[in-house]
């Protein structure tokens, strides 16, 4: 009886593409529901994929055992405005850090500018300038592809010494050496010493194009009173809730905030971006849900009102087909067979759109890889599920036909 | 007996009207007989045709097929007994419109289960017995009347069915035609097979063996054909 059940799928099969072939043009009416759901999936479902290998890769790049003190939190939830009076993140503070935190391991204060960079002829605007200290490559994901980073003498020298990002070593030497050259940033000449490794792009944009230099010569040239950031690694990244706890503690006391009030400042890390990002995706996978269910209603609507056509016009088919020995069973597989061969039909001519679509996301985002097998697998499950489920009440009514009036019927 | 059917009754039930289509109809059959049903129309003879061809049940009332009852079996046992059992000749040939031939007349050997190259075999051997050797491959459009109820024939042979039911097989077709197919049920009924036919038409019955005859229900006469009467 199995075997048997196998040996129709081919028949089943068979009778279904001669059935479509014979409707090409309302087949394909039928399909474009299914159709427009697979595309939109495919291309969430893409999107959603290469936000997680973007994210991964950037999350990755903030060590999770350290905080950062800003003057703003990263995920501003609720009212801006009351974040905006506040004071900068200052050197001072800086000090304090370093001089009072016991769970610290390294402190790392930075400060950014955008300067005219140049080289001989060469000449780039508005390049982000980072002023550091020799900590950063602790907690940096970048290092040093040819030179090396500047040295704790250099840093209290405060000497003219820079390390180039790949994007802008490229833009200003291209194939030449940088090291031992000299740059000007505004107006003063500093020599280059190392060049970072290339991290890519993300939406088109380089994340290589900045220079480096000594936070003490950035401070003289650039002005003392800048708002820092300062990267605080934890002793023992176990301990990162006390390191915070500590680092309120100093700052409050720093900044005299009154016992009771807020914090007047921020202590980042990593968490909150993952937390962010998770309420991203989950945000995608609920359109996602939506507008599958909504093409699986329109799609599916459109499926079994044409398929309610198809069984009312073969009604003397099925009668015929009774009379010489079809069972139910057999009735509601051919009819079922169709059903899904229209849904997965149109939901592999999604596809393709689906893909390119998808592709093209990718490539903004500036993502690797292609479309994942998973969006290509998802969209033909949910194609072939709305096929089942909308076929279902027209091949049920077909098969509980009476072979007797099925076969009078005019 | 391969037929025998007791006391058979089959009402419907129009609104609040009780119309008796059969009413208690016995009636028993042979292996190997060629049997014609006459009666005016309305007189129940496609009803009894339908219950003897297992697409419908009777309201009361016993039929025995081949010893087995199947006055009271279900939907899809029915359609297991047609399959095996039944072969159906109808008046508008109820041949599928897109498919050839061939792949008509092979339509039951699917839902028996039979493999395909097998099921093709039997079909064409079939579609060659009843004539139609050239015709494998012509959709119903394609073909004439009398080429189309060969296919149907054709199509009613390939399960080896214990019965051929046809009813007013040549209602549709010209006389010249309709004698041609009933010499083809003549060369079947030669070969062993059990025919029974549903006709308006004294010249289309007397091919056969035995007529019965109903009005409103029931069998008013039962009777041999006597071969030097016919023409
Ligand atoms: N599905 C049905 N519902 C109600 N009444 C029916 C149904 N089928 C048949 N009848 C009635 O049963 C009676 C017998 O019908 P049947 O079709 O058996 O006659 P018939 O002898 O084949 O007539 P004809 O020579 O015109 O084909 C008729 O009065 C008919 O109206
Ligand atoms: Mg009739």
């Amino acid at each position: 009886m199995i075997r048997h059940a196998f040996a129709l799928v081919g028949e089943y099969a068979a009778m279904a593409w001669h059935s479509i072939v014979a409707h090409k043009l309302r087949s394909f009416l039928t399909t474009l529901g299914i159709f427009i759901g697979v595309t939109t999936i495919i291309t969430i479902w893409t999107t959603i994929q290469g936000l997680n290998s973007y994210i991964t890769n950037t999350l990755g790049d903030i060590s999770s055992s350290v905080v950062y003190v800003e003057k703003f939190p990263w995920v501003i939830s609720n009212d801006f405005w009351k974040y905006r009076n506040r004071k900068n993140i200052t050197w001072r503070e800086y000090q304090t850090i370093r001089a009072q935190s016991r769970l610290a391991k390294t402190v790392t204060p930075q400060v950014m500018a955008q300067r005219v960079i140049s080289h001989k002829e060469k000449k780039l605007e508005g390049v982000a300038v980072l002023g550091t200290t020799e900590t950063f490559m602790a907690i940096s994901s970048v290092f040093p592809e040819s030179g090396r980073f500047f040295t704790a003498p250099e840093v209290r020298g405060k000497h003219n010494v820079c390390v180039l990002g790949a994007e802008l070593s490229r833009s200003l030497f291209d194939e030449e050496t940088p090291l031992g050259k000299r740059v000007r940033i505004g107006d003063r000449r500093y020599t280059v010493i190392g060049v970072l490794e290339k991290q890519g792009e993300f939406f088109g944009q380089s994340r290589d194009n900045f220079a480096i230099v000594p936070i003490g010569t950035f401070r003289n040239v650039f002005g003392m009173h800048r708002g820092l950031q300062i990267a605080v690694q934890a002793a023992d990244a176990g301990q990162l809730d006390d390191l915070k706890e500590e680092l309120r503690g100093i700052l409050r006391r720093e900044r005299k905030v009154a016992p009771g009030k807020e914090d007047d400042f921020a202590i980042n890390q990593q968490d909150q971006l993952t937390d962010l990002y998770e309420k991203t995706t989950s945000t995608l996978y609920a359109i996602i849900i939506v507008i599958a269910g909504i093409s699986l209603l329109v799609g599916g609507i459109g499926i079994t009102n044409i398929m309610l056509v198809s069984v009312t016009e073969r009604t003397r088919e099925i009668g015929l087909r009774k009379a010489v020995g079809a069972r139910r069973r057999n009735i509601m597989s051919q009819f079922l067979m169709e059903s899904v061969t229209v849904a997965v039909l149109g939901g592999m001519v999604g596809i393709l759109p689906g893909v390119l679509v998808g592709q093209m996301i990718l490539s903004v985002m500036t993502v690797e890889g292609g479309v994942p097998f998973s969006a290509i697998a998802l969209g033909f499950l949910f194609s072939a599920l709305t096929g089942i489920v909308s076929g279902f009440y027209p091949a049920w009514k077909a098969a509980r036909m009476n072979p007797i009036d099925a076969l009078r019927y005019a | 007996m391969l037929i025998d059917i007791r006391d058979l009754s089959k009402h419907y039930l129009l609104g609040r009207v009780d119309v008796a289509a059969l009413n208690g109809v016995t009636l028993s059959i042979r292996r190997g007989e060629y049997v014609a049903i006459m009666g005016p129309s309305g007189s129940g003879k496609s009803t009894l045709m339908n219950i003897i061809g297992c697409l419908d049940v009777p309201t009361a009332g016993t039929y025995l097929l081949n010893d087995h009852d199947v006055s009271r079996m279900s939907d899809d046992e029915l359609a297991a007994i047609r399959n095996r059992e039944i072969g159906f000749v109808f008046q508008t040939f109820n041949l599928l419109p897109r498919a050839d031939a061939l792949h008509n007349a092979e339509l039951p050997l699917i839902y028996k289960g039979v493999p395909r190259a097998e099921r093709r075999r039997i079909a064409e051997t079939t579609l060659r017995k009843v004539g139609l050797g050239d015709r494998m491959h012509h959709k119903p459009n394609e073909l004439s009347g009398g080429q189309r109820q060969r296919v149907a024939i054709a199509r009613a042979l390939v399960n080896n069915p214990s019965l051929i039911l046809a009813d007013e097989p040549t209602g549709n077709l010209d006389t010249k035609t309709g004698a041609e197919i009933m010499e083809l049920f003549d060369t079947l009924h030669k070969a062993g097979n059990t025919i029974i036919l549903v006709t308006h038409e004294e010249e289309i019955a007397r091919y056969s063996q035995r007529i019965i005859r109903l009005r409103d229900g029931n069998i008013v006469s039962d009777a041999a054909v006597t071969r030097e009467a016919a023409p």
